[in-house]
């Protein structure tokens, strides 16, 4: 293999897990939280939808972008209001935001099939862009990865080196025990469920503007799924969601290059691959807690109310 | 400002029964302004949507036949969400049941002689497979402590390609130009219409019986207690001598069984045949029938017959109206947000109390 | 009590109401397995409802049902044929058997049904020989790629998508005989995201071409992208990639709904099969562009001489992977060797799935 080969794979394997990244690092926001919120494919499809739309209107990528991440984030205070607020319960409250954004998104694009636009640009420094090797890898992607690698820093700084980050972990371990400490759980969540919203939002966005930049219905085509087991096949780390996505999209994207040089695999089993590593991952996991690992969020998926 | 949730002390019965109805209504009347806003008469998409489909022995069949698989697997869930156990997998046991019965009657297919045995086979084998796909989550929950959400989850999607793989590998018809279905069954492999028009089938009657055994069993029984108290209060339940995990595996095994007959009901009544696909989403769909229905098995029944009625109402609306699918999908959303929302409200008291949020 | 007496009456004035309005005039109704929106397979069909609409005016009243999953299109068929439709096209393989089945509960209601093979005396059969136009395509690959290797995006390995393979082949190599093809098998019809990472993947493996049999336009854009060439798929894909798109191959409903249409109303329908091709109409390519006028030319004669006759994709001899004769020099495969083909031509290199 060529370095241009390489780079050209690599870079690949970049753009596809974004989208993966972005979305689960929302969701692991959330989790922390200790909120399950299942809707990501359903705010994902709303943010594509919602984000082309406002950004054939506008004429700008920023504002698609920041159009995508209000969709989502609309959508997931009607989930943290559901649920936060009300106590409703979180896993079917998640399934109904997934129909509900699907529908959604539908009735929005119908206006904006068979358009297309210009993929958002590419970032290009006069020497360092064209450095053979890693020039196009490292210094020519789209303002999205950036995005997404910034917000992976940032969230694994937020919540491991402020106040803020210990709080949501708190919370999200033992609600009972923090809300008897005087923290206030349910605007936390609240939060904490609006910022995966937002990240889910803008993933979406990221599709119908950066990587495939048309509109198609259901064009997510389950990968909010996919952000949902990565945070778990992840334990929960922001780091291991970069890897892990990183992982996951290599996977696909190596699994064509195999077979565009002839080797061939079942798709299926290809595809049912990230299932399997993240229950695999999950046995592992809890393998390893049991010599003191870390775990999944102890309070997540529960609901609370202040005077339980 | 903070919204305040103040516990209700009972639960009255009428509020119960009033609050998913007032839900009803608030989205019918969201869904009314969108309909009137694509300018389409709100009264002509209501007759179309909820009046039509109720007023003709035809659609009361295919009512039927929508929610019956929804009120069979919602039911199995309920005992797995009394006992707070997420098995959210239940497509996935759907699937694999549908699967492992129509390998039965594609083995049998042409068999001379006697073959009455065939369809109870299939339908035992169904229920099976669904039961032991169910059991892997189940299993890691008890034994090694991993999440149940997301391993059944996971597993829906393991269950879907596997069936994909098969349908269009090694099951697929040799006569069928390479096409990926199976042969259609034999009668004998199939559940007897039960009315003239080949329409409803044996399997409504089979979901049915087990609602019913359901209801029994869940209200009369002392596993049916276990189920409630172990949900509502797992350290009163440990004090009482409950065995957490015999529990949970029990309620895996009901829900995977449920779903999995489900799956072979589906497959041995109205497909005939295996294909890449035979499920529209009735696993995820159940799930939020078994919230609508609160986790009783009459108002999944009800649930399910509602969901039912949205379906075909918006088959419907998309024929006679013109309108897109995709207003059905968000008005089920909206309806299932709000039958949420409204629950709350006859469990607690909610007050909005001036101050910081809490 | 109330309640249902008014909703007796409301269904019943319903009920009313639709026969009135359906005196003489023919309902058609149209049952899609994706959305309209899809800008590909469904679409293309959608726009043979409209063309239908138009051109029969008042003689006709169209309506269609999207979305449907197949494992749930025997309701949505049989609600059609309720509705007072005359004439149903069921438009995806996977509608065979619940069509055949509604088709026998209502013997006066035609049925067509798309890419199928059984049929009954009101179910007709209708199907596009689409590998006619990617005999087309693969001369034009083959004379434009520098690099001599050209990328095939595929969906499932079923017949109609291997015979297109075949046929793709089979017109490079009358042009280049040591073409190379790379085949992606991406395992759906319709995921953007995936079908973009497989064009990326062919491109980067050195084909400077990429054809697909998946629905999606992201591989035309990743092509234009990266400053290459490719072909659209279903629907004239052009404004997503004016600079990429040599051409595409449509499926034109069009002639075909409105002919069937016609002999419904004149009392002339007879269930039938129809396999049609470049000669029918049925498949259309879409305008030639970005390509030189010497190789316009080529691809203009060879089309002209699939409507004639005089070049047939699969004329022998054809040669297997394996090296056996598939067909005989002077002859032609027959019909039911291209609708089951699951072999592929000597000189890919892939293994097929199975």
């Amino acid at each position: 293999m060529s370095l241009d080969l390489i780079q050209m794979v690599l870079a690949t394997v970049l753009a596809a897990a974004t989208p993966l990244v972005i979305a689960a690092l929302g969701e692991l926001v959330t989790e922390r939280a200790g909120v399950l919120n299942l809707g990501v494919e359903g705010m994902m499809v709303c943010g594509a939808a919602i984000g082309f739309a406002a950004a054939v209107e506008s004429g700008s990528t920023l504002v698609g972008a920041l159009a995508g991440i209000g969709a989502g984030m609309a959508l997931s205070a009607l989930f943290g209001l559901l649920t936060v607020g009300l106590a409703a319960n979180q896993v079917a409250s998640g399934l109904a935001l997934t129909i509900l954004g699907l529908g959604l998104s539908g009735l929005v694009g119908a206006g904006y099939v068979g358009l297309k636009r210009e993929p958002a640009p590419h970032l290009h420094l006069p020497v360092l862009s064209d450095l053979p090797g890693i020039g196009r890898l490292v210094f020519g992607q789209d303002g999205f990865v950036y995005a997404g690698i910034a917000l992976a820093i940032g969230v694994s700084w937020f919540l491991w080196r402020t106040r803020g980050g210990l709080i949501l972990r708190a919370i999200g371990d033992d609600h009972t025990a923090t809300h008897s400490l005087g923290l206030s759980v349910r605007g936390v969540r609240f939060l904490a469920v609006l910022f995966g919203g937002a990240c889910a939002g803008l993933a979406g966005a990221y599709l119908s503007l950066a990587y495939t930049p048309f509109w198609a219905p259901a064009m997510t085509a389950g990968r909010g799924w996919i952000a949902l087991a990565l945070v778990v096949f992840a334990s929960w780390r922001p780091a291991r969601v970069v890897g892990g996505a990183i992982l996951f999209g290599g996977a696909t994207v190596l699994q064509l290059h195999a077979q565009a040089s002839g080797i061939g695999l079942p798709g299926q089993l290809l595809s049912a691959l990230p299932y399997l590593a993240t229950i695999l991952a999950l046995v592992l996991l809890s393998l390893g807690r049991r010599r003191g690992g870390s775990q999944a969020p102890a309070a997540l998926g529960r609901d609370f109310t202040p005077h339980r | 400002m903070r919204l305040d949730l103040v516990p209700r002390g009972r639960r009255s019965a009428l509020s119960a029964a009033l609050s998913p109805a007032l839900a009803f209504l608030a989205a019918v009347l969201v869904g009314g302004i969108a309909v009137a806003l694509m300018g389409v008469s709100p009264a002509a998409a209501f007759t179309v949507y909820f009046v039509a489909p109720l007023s003709d022995l035809w659609s009361l069949q295919e009512i039927a036949l929508k929610a019956a698989p929804l009120a069979l697997i919602a039911t199995g869930l309920a005992f797995c969400y009394r006992a707070n156990l997420w098995n959210i997998g239940a497509e996935g046991q759907f699937v694999v049941g549908g699967l492992a019965g129509g390998i039965i009657a594609i083995a049998t297919h042409g068999t001379e002689g006697a073959t009455f045995w065939i369809l109870p086979a299939m339908l035992l084998t169904g229920t099976l497979a669904g039961l032991a796909y169910a059991m892997i989550p189940a299993l890691l929950r008890v034994k090694l402590g991993v999440s149940e959400i997301l391993t059944s989850l996971m597993l829906v999607y393991v269950a879907e390609l596997l069936l994909d793989y098969m349908a269009r590998g090694p099951l697929r018809d040799p006569a069928g130009y390479n096409f990926p279905q199976s042969v259609t069954f034999d009668d004998a492999a199939r559940l007897p219409y039960l009315m003239e028009g080949d329409t409803l089938h044996a399997g409504v009657l089979v979901a049915l019986a087990a609602v019913l055994l359901a209801a029994l069993v869940l209200g009369r029984s002392l596993f049916g207690f276990e189920m409630r108290l172990v949900g509502a209060s797992p350290r009163a339940a440990r004090f009482a001598g409950f065995g957490e995990a015999r529990l949970t595996l029990m309620a895996f095994a009901i829900s995977g069984g449920a779903a999995g007959l489900a799956g072979i009901v589906e497959v041995a009544g109205k497909i005939g045949q295996l294909q890449p696909t035979i499920s529209p989403g009735y696993g995820f769909t159940a799930i939020i029938v078994a919230f609508l229905g609160r986790l009783s098995p009459v108002g999944i029944l009800l649930a399910a017959l509602v969901i039912a009625v949205t379906t075909i109402g918006g088959e419907a609306a998309q024929i006679d109206l013109r309108l897109p699918l995709d207003l059905t999908r968000a008005f089920q959303g909206l309806l299932l947000g709000l039958v949420l929302a409204a629950d709350v409200f006859t469990r607690f008291k909610v007050r909005l109390v001036p101050g910081a949020a809490r | 009590m109330l309640r249902t007496t008014l909703s007796a009456c409301l269904g019943a004035l319903l009920l009313f109401s639709g026969a009135a309005s359906a005196e003489d005039k023919l309902k058609v109704g149209f049952v899609y397995v994706g959305p309209v929106a899809d800008y590909g397979y469904s679409f293309q069909h959608d726009l043979s409802r409209k063309a239908l609409a138009e051109a029969m005016g008042d003689k006709v009243e169209t309506t269609y049902l999207e979305n449907v999953p197949e494992a749930d299109s025997e309701r949505a068929i049989e609600k059609l044929a309720r509705s007072g439709m005359g004439l149903i096209f069921t438009t995806s393989f996977g509608f065979m058997e619940p069509t055949l089945k509604v088709a026998k509960k209502y013997p006066k209601v035609k049925f067509e049904h798309a890419t199928g093979y059984k049929r009954a005396a009101n179910v007709s059969t209708y199907s596009a020989r689409f590998y006619e136009g990617r005999y087309v395509c693969g001369k034009i690959a083959a004379k434009l790629s520098k690099t001599g290797t050209v990328g095939y995006i595929a969906s499932f390995p079923i017949p109609e998508v291997v015979s297109g393979i075949n046929a793709f082949m089979l017109g490079a190599q009358s042009v280049n005989p040591n073409i190379k093809l790379k085949i992606v098998w991406v395992n759906t019809w319709f995921d953007p995201g995936k079908e973009a990472e497989a064009a990326k993947a062919l491109l980067a493996q050195g084909a400077d071409i990429l054809t697909q049999h998946t629905d999606s336009a992201a591989p035309l854009q990743e092509a234009e992208k990266q400053g290459k060439l490719a072909f659209g798929q279903s629907s004239d894909q052009y404004r997503f990639a004016p600079k990429a798109q040599l051409t595409s191959i449509t499926d034109d409903w069009n002639g075909y709904v409105i002919g069937e249409a016609k002999a419904v109303l004149d009392g002339t329908w007879k269930s039938h099969d129809t396999w049609g091709g470049i000669k029918d109409g049925m498949v259309v390519l879409a305008p030639f562009t970005n390509m030189p006028d010497d190789v316009k030319a080529m691809a203009e004669t060879t089309v002209k001489d699939i409507a004639s006759g005089k070049t047939h994709p699969f004329a022998g001899p054809v040669t297997k992977q394996d090296g056996t004769i598939a067909v005989k020099d002077g002859e032609t495969a027959p019909d039911p060797m291209i609708l089951g083909m699951n072999w592929y031509v000597k000189g890919i290199d892939d293994k097929l799935p199975q």
